[in-house]
């Protein structure tokens, strides 16, 4: 039975839940349980990194001195307290026991649970390249990678990234926006190809070029070389680029070490059903580390619906997570990229663009529905399509303004 | 003077229709001109049709031609000197003389020529070089009134006033759209309605918005008009309604002329058997004549655009003649003229049958003549007429020919082949004030920038016979004369120059009035030698005056009233109409194609063509057809159709129109290769003409009509003229800031997509393209972010309405709201296309008048309170009514 505040006195002792990992995922989940089941559960959240959770997708403003480090934050102290919530923060979990329906710490506690959720999130990819352990290779996944970059970062500072994905194109705008003569280096033939077709992609690497990043496509990255730091990226072909700093952003691995030492079925991620739950009926697994149906989802807005759905069933509703189309927004120093659905999928095109503007839309369209969409320079309308994509709405009737967006289409309808 | 008008003001008559309306010209600083009615000219007393309204917006220098061209052997117009432009001229016409003999020689003139101008063409033709090949455009407009006149009063004369209209308690209009094509006019006779309860009667095939204001309404069949004239002549002698004593004293003729209607159509159930009228209509209107004394019969093209049309004339003549109804006040039969200045042309001889002064090629007129010009070469009988001199230029036997003013490879009927004609001359000299035009694509040898409305200095003649001055009030260009010069020039270069040694209007003005006076005695009905003493300083400020104005006498408002005709008895005559089979239809071109002028354009659009308001009424070319004619042909509402004839294509946007008669079609005469790529409706034309008169039957070819493919449209907006690609159907107009292409055709998206990339470059476009949904839309941007080129092509009735783009043509740079939103065919700001403007004088659109309709203004007045559309000149208060009456109507 719902309480109306927060207790730890109660007569009636609440339900030890667990969560290991302190991310966004983590995060959200808490603030739904404190919505939909206040005092319920005694929740305590277990993290390895020394901070309370913050807002993960921020990190390249911090990097780009837009935002304090402070201010991405998601919650302080004070709402983890008065919320009743424990934070074991910078203290890693090292085993998950089972039987004993007990999580252990790295400093030998045993935290018993009731039901216990896995949002661990993922490792950054680090690419085993020769020299790959020299000082000044770093990721960009947390704070501790950002204070690495900050902390190197200044005029003057030549730095590599490799990755033309998300967060190796903030990683580099970052750095540049912070006087570093960056080079962003990309494996494929354009930037964030999973996501953009060829012409925005053009457009991103025109705009990012623009920033002063010097963008070197196809590319593959042979070795690091440096005598006792990093001073150089050798490519395959032979080019050597200069490197006080060298970031690899080329992709995340879910973190799942401690769901198979418990043995917990995984594949690429700890395997979960439309209930969240892992093959332990009191274990759920949420965010980058979770698989669903198949799909592991390295964004935020699929953790988020899935904390959402975990938390409705903690609080005892019938709630079930069918999985998410994603969407990605990319917003770096006035460029703004959305996509969203399967864009390489073949379908009819509608195409709108004004390059005097900046502005280039493209959008899929399969048996009378949105299936996907590509948006440069102004992303306002991607919520909208996002749901026509996700609700599979029928878009005849508004096919002639669709590109034109929300506000277009609202006034045929 | 007008007590009211700016000091600044230049008194001056309108460009366009034979009303004659005065007008205050007065220029700004910027080379252009505000334009208002003249409050005390008597044809319009300060009243202006939307065409009057919008001269303003045609003055402009852009599509004007400045400075002479030639051409040497096959190649391409060059600019020239003005003496050596003269000098080829002179030339040609001095080695065609020598060559192939006068008769090798034409002047093909304009009833939009001032009289002085017309005078100096007509000299130096007949008098000078010995050729009677002078023909006008006049020929297609006005010969068969000319013609009845003649044959009636013994003189081309209109016996009345445009006051007859305040004053008549009937109006008859025959063949006449008076509310679209003389709307000044038309208001006048709505007034008399209103006043004094005077009924409007309308005859023709056609209902046209003129029938919106009629008290009755007769859809005769084509080509019956002569049959109901006659049925009416023996109506009114079976009621009792001859005047005898009129008949008896000053005319010959009526027995015949009775016996011969009787014949014809003996009673009124024969009349209505013949004209295809309801006999109870027939009834009416023929009780209504017969009663009302204060009668006027107008008629135009209706009447003389025809196979029959002098007969047509005689048919209306007879029955003033026989009632005694012409020269008093509210009586007499009434030609409304089709231009400016085609009474003026008619009066110094414009025409290939007459010679000068209303003088014929009788051989004592023709020695008249030589006497006063002392012409050492006179032409002594009749040349060709319009048709039969481009015929004879087709066959090579006239050879060097000098068109001014006009445009024949438009207006002619077979246009085509007139274009065709004018590549064999030797010697193809044009006169025009533009650049361009169908007639100066046909290869001409020089063409001579003339003065344009603004700059020209003459007199024009009104349809009540209204002598009034045209004025300038612009700067000329440098490079350009008045025609009256050029002609001076060649006569001089020729060994004339003593004959032709006017140095101003004023010298010809006084010539011609004297050459009026010579002789006359009476004799003839023009004569306005009281004029020929004119001092310069008079002739500047000349008042509008009518005709007959002789020596010690005043002014005319009115003859023939107690007679006094100018046959050699002095007695009219009464006409016996020669039967004739009505047009018909041919098995293999089953409809007939009746054509003709719309509201707000005139002739080949040289000048309305320049104006945005007066373009934006109807944006293309038209075919009109009785909705049940266009659905077993699968045509709707703005299809495309081709329309075709023996002799030429054209293809049509279809307007269903229930007042269509079935079985014809209607297009109208504007259009040109100018500004559509399928709309020369001349070149559809047949030649068949009115025996007497020479002039084309324009009003009944056989023709087809078929649907023409054409699943895209569209539109091109840009501010700077280009080419639509080859092929593709398009009509262009102008709007504010540039011009606009409706286009259509089986080009679908990705052709478009390609020529729109190939001519603002891919790079600076901005695009939508829905390939498989058949959508593509592109905009470019000049430096300023002013939009500079526009395109929206897709499925028909699948593309948006341009008035959002077309307003961000006209304006500046487009805000980033708009521009995002620009190829939705929207504006940022949410204003929704406002719909097809109606009130052309004041921009006012269909919506805007719905709206403020729904908002209480219930009639049209308080329309015009509210938005002021209908309240200039008026031509448009049928289609408010018609708004009023949807807007209003239970749902």
């Amino acid at each position: 039975m719902p309480r109306s505040a927060p207790s730890t006195s109660s007569a009636a002792p609440a339900e030890p839940l667990l969560v290991i990992g302190n991310g966004m995922a983590a995060a959200r989940l808490c603030e739904e349980l404190v919505r939909r089941a206040p005092g319920r559960h005694a929740v305590t959240v277990i993290g390895a990194e020394p901070h309370l959770a913050y807002n993960r997708v921020l990190l390249s403003d911090v990097l780009a001195g837009r935002t304090g480090r402070a201010e991405i934050t998601l919650h302080d102290a004070d709402w983890w307290r008065a919320h009743g919530i424990g934070v074991i923060a910078g203290m890693p979990a090292t085993a998950i026991d089972r039987v004993g329906r007990a999580v252990v710490l790295a400093d030998g506690r045993r935290l018993p649970f009731a039901r216990l959720v896995l949002a661990t999130g993922s490792d950054a990819i680090r690419l085993p390249l020769p020299g790959g352990d020299l000082p000044g290779v770093t990721t960009f996944r947390d704070m501790a990678d950002v204070e690495t970059l900050l902390s190197a970062a200044r005029p003057g500072v030549r730095a590599v990234v490799i990755g033309g994905g998300l967060l190796g194109i903030e990683a580099a705008s970052g750095l540049a926006r912070a006087g570093v003569e960056t080079t962003l280096v990309h494996l494929m033939d354009r930037l964030m190809e999973r996501q953009l077709d060829p012409r925005a992609a053009d457009l991103l690497c025109r705009a990012v070029a623009a920033q002063g990043i010097t963008v070197v496509l196809g590319a593959a990255s042979a070795a690091i070389e440096g005598d006792g730091r990093v001073a150089a990226l050798r490519l395959a072909d032979g080019r050597r680029l200069p490197a006080d700093l060298l970031v690899m952003a080329c992709g995340v691995t879910p973190k799942i070490g401690l769901a198979m030492a418990a043995g917990l079925a995984c594949r690429r991620g700890i395997l979960v059903d439309d209930t969240l739950a892992t093959d332990d009926p009191a274990i759920f697994a949420i965010g980058e580390c979770a698989e669903h149906r198949g799909a592991c989802y390295g964004l935020v807005a699929p953790a988020y619906e899935q904390a959402e759905v975990l938390a409705r069933r903690l609080a005892g509703e019938d709630a079930a997570y069918p999985g998410s189309v994603v969407s990605t927004h990319l917003k770096v120093s006035g460029v703004f990229v959305f996509s969203a659905g399967d864009i390489a999928a073949p379908g009819e095109e509608i195409v709108l663009a004004d390059p005097g503007l900046g502005l280039y839309r493209r959008l899929v369209l399969r048996d009378g529905r949105l299936v996907a969409a590509v948006l440069y320079g102004d992303t306002a309308d991607g919520p909208f399509y996002l749901d026509l994509i996700t609700n599979r709405t029928p878009i005849a009737a508004i096919r002639a303004d669709l590109a034109f967006g929300r506000l277009a289409c609202a006034r045929v309808a | 003077m007008n007590a009211l008008a700016d000091p600044g003001a230049v008194r001056t008559t309108c460009p366009y229709c034979g009303v004659g309306c005065g007008l205050l010209a007065t220029p700004d600083a910027a080379g252009g001109a505000a334009i208002a009615g003249d409050a005390v000219h008597p044809a319009n007393f300060g009243r202006l049709c939307s065409k009057g309204a919008a001269l303003g917006e045609t003055i402009g220098h852009e599509t004007r031609l400045i400075e002479p061209m030639m051409r040497h052997g096959e190649g391409p117009l060059g600019p020239v000197s003005w003496d050596a432009a003269l000098d080829r001229v002179a030339d040609g016409l001095r080695s065609t003389l020598a060559r192939h003999g006068p008769e090798a020689i034409a002047f093909y003139l304009s009833g939009q020529l001032l009289t002085e101008d017309y005078y100096a063409a007509n000299k130096l033709a007949k008098g000078f070089l010995g050729t009677a090949n002078v023909d006008t455009n006049s020929r297609l407009c006005m010969a068969s009134s000319v013609a009845g006149h003649k044959r009636a009063f013994g003189s081309d004369t209109v016996p009345g006033s445009y006051e007859d209209l305040d004053a008549a308690d009937l109006i008859v209009l025959v063949g006449s759209n008076a509310a679209w094509c003389h709307p000044v006019l038309f208001r006048r006779m709505a007034a008399a309605r209103a006043a004094r309860g005077t009924r409007i009667v309308v005859i023709d095939p056609r209902r046209t918005a003129t029938a919106d204001e009629a008290d009755l309404v007769l859809p005769i069949a084509h080509g019956t008009d002569t049959d109901l004239f006659c049925g009416l002549l023996v109506h009114l002698a079976d009621t009792g309604g001859i005047d005898a004593a009129y008949v008896a004293a000053h005319t010959q003729g009526l027995d015949a002329a009775l016996a011969a209607a009787r014949t014809r159509v003996p009673d009124i159930t024969a009349t209505a058997r013949a004209t295809g009228l309801a006999e109870a209509d027939v009834a009416r209107f023929f009780a209504w004549f017969r009663e009302t004394a204060r009668s006027v019969t107008c008629y135009s093209q209706g009447v003389n655009q025809s196979a029959h049309g002098t007969d047509k004339v005689n048919a209306i003549l007879n029955c003033h003649l026989a009632t005694g109804r012409i020269g008093r006040p509210g009586m007499g039969p009434f030609s409304l003229t089709g231009q400016p200045n085609a009474m003026g042309g008619r009066e110094v001889g414009g025409l290939a049958n007459q010679l000068a002064a209303h003088m014929g090629f009788s051989p004592p007129e023709v020695d008249r003549v030589r006497r006063f010009w002392d012409a050492p070469a006179m032409a002594a009988s009749e040349g060709l007429k319009a048709v039969d001199m481009f015929a004879a230029i087709g066959r090579g036997e006239i050879k060097a020919l000098w068109v001014m003013g006009t445009n024949p490879a438009v207006s002619l009927p077979r246009a085509d082949a007139v274009r065709a004609a004018l590549g064999r001359l030797d010697l193809f000299v044009l006169s025009e004030n533009v650049r361009t035009n169908d007639t100066a694509a046909c290869a001409p040898h020089v063409v001579l920038p003339a003065a344009a409305w603004g700059e020209k200095d003459g007199t024009v003649t009104n349809s009540e016979r209204r002598i009034s001055r045209m004025r300038p009030f612009l700067d000329r260009p440098a490079g350009v004369r008045p025609d009256w010069w050029a002609l001076a020039q060649v006569a001089r270069r020729l060994g004339f120059g003593a004959a032709f040694a006017w140095t101003r209007p004023a010298d010809i003005f006084r010539e011609h009035a004297a050459l009026s006076g010579f002789e006359n005695g009476g004799t003839r009905d023009f004569d306005i030698s009281a004029l020929a003493g004119l001092s310069d300083a008079a002739y500047e400020t000349l008042e509008p005056v009518q005709w007959p104005l002789p020596a010690g006498g005043g002014a005319t408002a009115r003859l023939f009233a107690e007679g006094g005709f100018f046959t050699p008895d002095r007695r009219a005559r009464l006409v016996v109409p020669a039967t004739a089979a009505p047009p018909a239809g041919e098995a293999e071109h089953p409809f007939l194609l009746n054509t003709g002028r719309i509201r707000d354009q005139w002739h080949t659009m040289t000048r309305t063509g320049l104006s945005p308001r007066l373009s934006a009424h109807l944006t293309a070319p038209f075919v009109a057809v009785h909705p049940d004619d266009a659905a077993p042909l699968g045509l709707a509402e703005g299809d495309l159709a081709t329309v075709a004839t023996r002799h030429g294509r054209a293809v049509l946007e279809v307007r269903g129109d229930a007042g269509q008669p079935r079985g014809t079609l209607f297009a109208p005469i504007h259009w040109s290769a100018a500004n559509a790529s399928h709309g020369r409706v001349g070149a559809l034309v047949h030649d068949a003409r009115d025996p007497i008169s020479g002039q084309p039957d324009s009003k009944a070819t056989p023709a087809t009509l078929a649907a023409y493919a054409a699943p895209y449209r569209g539109f091109i907006l840009a501010r700077t003229a280009l080419a639509p690609p080859p092929g593709s159907w398009w009509a262009r107009l102008p709007v504010a800031g540039g011009h606009a292409w409706r286009i259509a055709g089986g080009d679908g998206p990705d052709l478009w997509r390609d020529w729109a990339r190939g001519q603002v470059g891919a790079a600076a476009l901005a695009e939508f393209s829905d390939l498989s949904g058949g959508q593509y839309r592109a905009a470019a941007f000049d430096t300023n972010g002013r939009l500079s080129f526009a395109l929206m092509i897709g499925p028909k009735g699948a593309v948006p309405a341009w008035d959002a783009l077309k307003d961000l043509l006209a304006g500046d740079r487009v805000g980033e709201a708009d521009r995002r939103l620009i190829l939705s065919g929207r504006s940022g700001a949410g204003t929704m296309p406002s719909g097809p403007l109606v009130c052309a004088c004041f921009g006012v659109a269909r919506d805007a008048i719905a709206a403020a309709i729904r908002a209480g203004a219930h009639d049209a007045a308080a329309v015009g309170a509210a938005l002021k559309a209908g309240t200039n000149c008026g031509s448009c208060l049928p289609e408010v009514r018609a708004l009023i009456a949807e807007t209003l109507q239970p749902a």
